[in-house]
């Protein structure tokens, strides 16, 4: 175990200790025991930072887990990693800081819990992101996905939460239920070249011939799937705006900086893979273009600070997949450099990345302040409190102005980066973009006004117009200073970023964009990361002007279109979907069972039955296995058609016979017939058997007989009648063409019968003359043994059922 | 003769599933006292009805019929005996309980 394990599982244990912390020291804020975890974690990672200009040292470490299965738990630490582990512990700090302030320390409020979930959804964060072992990535991914649920439904007495917690989950859950399959799906692959792993190193390094498989199309689907969902991509997105009912830290962490850029993460580390492929490309691209309209689109409608901001998380979060998928097109090319034209997508993919998570992080946190100091999140009730939250209002400026895309801030740097990307990928020869090409830049210029719009209401409506206390629950007043550390630092980074770029450019975008885009350099080469404010007047400038004074002409008209249908209905067309969807297996299921499971017994012997006469008749046309040998049939004696004859007719009137007493007389006379059988057949033991049981049988039913209901006429519907008749009579032919069949294939086979074993030694080795005597109780006594065993458990059972009454019923 | 006593076993059964798919508690007693007569009659039918003297060794005779089946029917004659005492006893109670023998007005009970 190296020390680079422990970074994932110190917040597990940690969580473990937790609860007694908070028991034995309540009147300290849980929250001061949890801070130094990623606190330290951070600082611990910086050290692996190239600060000195070189190129990034990678770190591997194995620790072998399951190691018959190939399940190790191997820990990667290349530039992706480093960077989501610095922003996971780096933004964990920060919200775990501000949560401190956030939740109070009451009496009421479980913070155990809250933060053993928090701790225990960093760890699995870290572990996904440091795994190579794939098993042990989905096991990392699985735990997010819980502990994510558990930290939405914190407050779990309010029905919202539970309800956004069930569909978060069901949703990444069976997002991640295929990833799995996907996993599977490359460790097949590899194990048909002789290698089976689950390293996703040694996988890419087969990239090159695992492109051939027919496996590889749906591998990259599947594993696309889980990315999608996790990421709230189009049509996934619909759990993020309800996980909004976690308390704001939570949404802060989760919601913008990291759970929801683990697919983000997936898609990046899978580029090597399955990036240059058209697939991949169209998929992610449009995918991600699609969401960030539809995302940017929704916001504007929303009246909720917190899903204005999902909304915009989701729009955001579709902007990085679609950078990502565009550059993955620089995979294609194989000549060193020729690809870095268009690898400038992914580097704008990481910076923005970087940017996402600094700037909504700090925003979802002044909401909570916003929440914290008037009561309200609502943007018809708020308004004015630019002079009385000063600090406030100038955080949210700094974050609102990055999320929009205007100058000084990283946002824009990001954005001009982002046009380039979808302009150069215009300009693509392969995977047929010439033609579509054109959509690209158009569909990202309108998602962009429709973010500078929303970027615009969340700001107006907040900060500026009137002040309207009596709407307020509390008087507004500036929040105190530990909530707003975090955020100011976030804004600073936000402003640091934005004016220095570069300090980004060697110690994380390069190495980070060396691990997305392997082999496109030569060895100790870098990439060409330059980000400059001044392009000259390009025609990134001219859309970027174009957005701002679009995005505010519609705003000043915003008012016309107040009242329409689209403005009022906030929540998302496809909840529909997702509701019905679910309601629908409930009755669907309801229905299903109550159709078949229909509490009778004659339904589930005729299911029985039907299917015994279905199977047979189906195998014996299959194989075509009727036989029949009426070669040599020997002579019936008359007797013999006699009794036979009567035993039919007996048989065939029993059912028609409706007095009680005939009908044991004839069920009796059928026995002593069936004896008079196994006399003919010579069968002496038998016969003397049967004849004494069909006597005591007859008796019981005799005794029985007095407290035995009236036989009725058989009263069915004359429909079922005929029904029960068929399968009765199917039954019988099943029974009668099987019976032939294997007749005469006996004939046929020549197998001889272990009996004649019996006939010769049942006198030298079981000293008896009787041969079915001395099998029953020498040959095969254990059959006799079990058959006594049978009969006395019956005995017992009869009795039981007789004396022991549990309700007041008369004795016999 | 064979054949004859297939069939004779199949018509028993056909009966048997007949009185098995009707309403009335006593008639599903019925049915199954008939299927295990059916069952006996092709066990025994089925390993050859040809010839030979009962199995007994003290006859002085130069083939015997299969002892096996014999044995096996015996059994299953018994546990059949037993299991039938048992279901009519548990026809009774149940009608004692419930005042009826309609299994169709047999279903569910108010814990559900």
């Amino acid at each position: 175990m190296s020390m680079l394990h422990f970074v994932a599982l110190a917040p597990f244990i940690v969580a473990i200790i937790i609860p007694f912390l908070y028991k034995k020291f309540r009147h300290i804020h849980t929250g001061w025991f949890v801070l130094p975890v990623p606190l330290l974690l951070f600082i611990y990672l910086i050290q692996y930072l190239p600060l000195g200009g070189e190129a990034m040292e990678i770190v591997e470490n194995t620790v072998a887990w399951v190691p018959s299965l190939g399940i190790n738990y191997t820990v990667y630490l290349d530039g992706l990693s480093l960077l989501f582990a610095l922003l996971i512990t780096g933004i964990g700090a920060l919200v775990v800081l501000y949560s401190i302030y956030y939740i109070a320390n009451k009496r009421d409020e479980p913070l155990n819990n809250f933060y053993v979930f928090l701790l225990m959804f960093m760890g699995a964060m870290l572990g996904v992101v440091l795994s190579d072992n794939l098993m042990v990535l989905y096991v990392f991914w699985e735990i997010t996905s819980l502990s994510s649920s558990l930290l939405i439904a914190y407050w779990y007495h309010k029905e919202k939460s539970r309800y956004g917690a069930l569909k978060s989950m069901l949703i990444t859950v069976a997002g991640g239920f295929a990833m799995l399959a996907g996993f599977a799906l490359l460790y097949v692959m590899t194990g048909a070249l002789g290698s089976a792993t689950f390293s996703i190193r040694e996988i890419i390094s087969y990239a090159d011939v695992l492109k051939d498989s027919p496996l590889f199309l749906p591998a990259m689907l599947l594993i696309l799937l889980g990315a999608f969902t996790k990421s709230a991509q189009f049509p996934f997105h619909i759990w993020l705006p309800d996980a909004m009912e976690a308390p704001t830290p939570v949404s802060a962490y989760l919601h913008s900086a990291t759970m929801v850029k683990a697919g983000i993460y997936l898609v990046a580390r899978f580029t090597p893979l399955f990036g240059g492929e058209a697939e991949w490309f169209w998929i992610v691209t449009g995918v991600g273009l699609f969401t960030m309209l539809w995302g940017s689109v929704s916001a504007i409608r929303q009246k909720d600070l917190k899903s204005i901001l999902a909304f915009s998380t989701i729009s955001q979060l579709g902007l990085i997949m679609s950078l990502l998928g565009l550059g993955s097109a620089a995979l294609y090319f194989d000549i060193p450099n020729a690809g870095s034209v268009y690898s400038v997508a992914i580097l704008a993919a990481i910076f923005h990345l970087v940017n996402h998570a600094t700037f909504k992080g700090s925003l979802f946190m002044v909401v909570g302040i916003v929440d914290h100091e008037t009561g309200t999140r609502d943007i018809r009730k708020l308004g004015g409190l630019m002079a009385l939250m000063p600090i406030t209002f100038t955080i949210s400026l700094i974050g609102i102005a990055s999320m929009a895309g205007l100058p000084p801030f990283n946002g824009f740097l990001s954005k001009e980066m982002f046009f380039t990307g979808t302009l150069q990928s215009m300009t693509l020869d392969i995977f047929n973009v010439q033609t579509l090409g054109f959509i690209f830049p158009v569909v990202a210029w309108i998602a962009s006004v429709f973010t500078f719009i929303y970027s615009m209401i969340l700001f107006f409506k907040t900060f500026t117009g009137k002040y309207q206390p009596e709407k307020l629950d509390k008087e507004a007043h500036e929040a105190p200073m530990g909530l707003l550390i975090p955020p100011i630092i976030l804004a600073s980074l936000v402003v640091i970023f934005g004016f220095f770029p570069n300090l980004l450019a060697y110690t994380i975008i390069d190495p980070a964009m060396q691990s997305i885009l392997p082999g496109l350099l030569t060895e100790g080469e870098q990439f060409d990361v330059k980000i400059y404010h001044w392009h000259g007047l390009n025609p990134e400038l001219f859309m970027t002007i174009a957005v701002v004074a679009f995005g505010t002409l519609i705003y000043l008209n915003l008012d016309r279109w107040k009242e329409t249908t689209f403005f009022m209905r906030e929540r998302d067309p496809l909840n529909a979907f997702y509701d019905n969807g679910l309601d629908g297996l409930v009755t669907g299921s309801q229905k299903v069972t109550k159709l078949q499971m229909t509490g009778l017994l004659r339904d589930y012997i005729l299911y029985m039955l039907v299917f015994i006469i279905g199977m047979i008749t189906w195998t014996f046309i299959k194989f075509n296995a009727f036989q029949y040998d009426f070669a040599n049939l020997t002579l019936v004696p008359p007797y013999l058609w006699i009794v036979i004859l009567v035993i039919i007719a007996a048989s065939i009137s029993l059912p028609f016979i409706s007095h009680r007493i005939s009908s044991i007389l004839v069920l009796g006379v059928i026995g002593f017939l069936v004896a008079l059988l196994f006399v003919i057949f010579r069968a002496p033991d038998l016969a003397l058997t049967q004849l004494l049981i069909e006597t005591v049988m007859v008796v019981l039913f005799l005794l029985a007989y007095i407290y035995l209901p009236e036989l009725k006429k058989i009263d069915v519907k004359p429909r079922f009648n005929i029904f029960n008749l068929v399968v009765s009579i199917g039954m019988g032919l099943v029974v009668i063409v099987t019976g032939i069949s294997v007749h005469a294939m006996r004939n046929d086979l020549d197998i001889t019968s272990i009996s004649e074993y019996f006939i010769e030694n049942s006198k030298a080795l079981g000293g008896g003359y009787n041969m079915v005597n001395v099998i029953l109780v020498d040959f095969r006594g254990m059959d006799t043994l079990l058959e006594v065993l049978v009969l006395s458990i019956a005995a017992l059972g009869v009795v039981t059922m007789i004396k022991l009454k549990m309700k007041g019923g008369e004795d016999i | 003769m064979e054949i004859l006593m297939i069939v004779t076993a199949g018509i028993i059964i056909s009966v048997s599933t007949y009185l098995l798919l009707t309403r009335s508690i006593l008639r599903v007693v019925f049915g199954i006292v008939l299927l295990s007569h059916g069952v006996h009659l092709l066990i025994l039918t089925m390993a050859g009805l040809m010839g030979g003297s009962p199995p007994l060794l003290t006859e002085d005779a130069s083939s015997y019929t299969d002892p096996l089946p014999q044995a096996l029917i015996l059994t299953a004659i018994v546990i059949s005996f037993g299991v039938t005492a048992f279901v009519l006893v548990l026809g009774y109670r149940t009608y004692k309980e419930h005042k009826t023998d309609d299994l169709d007005q047999l279903r569910g009970n108010g814990d559900e």
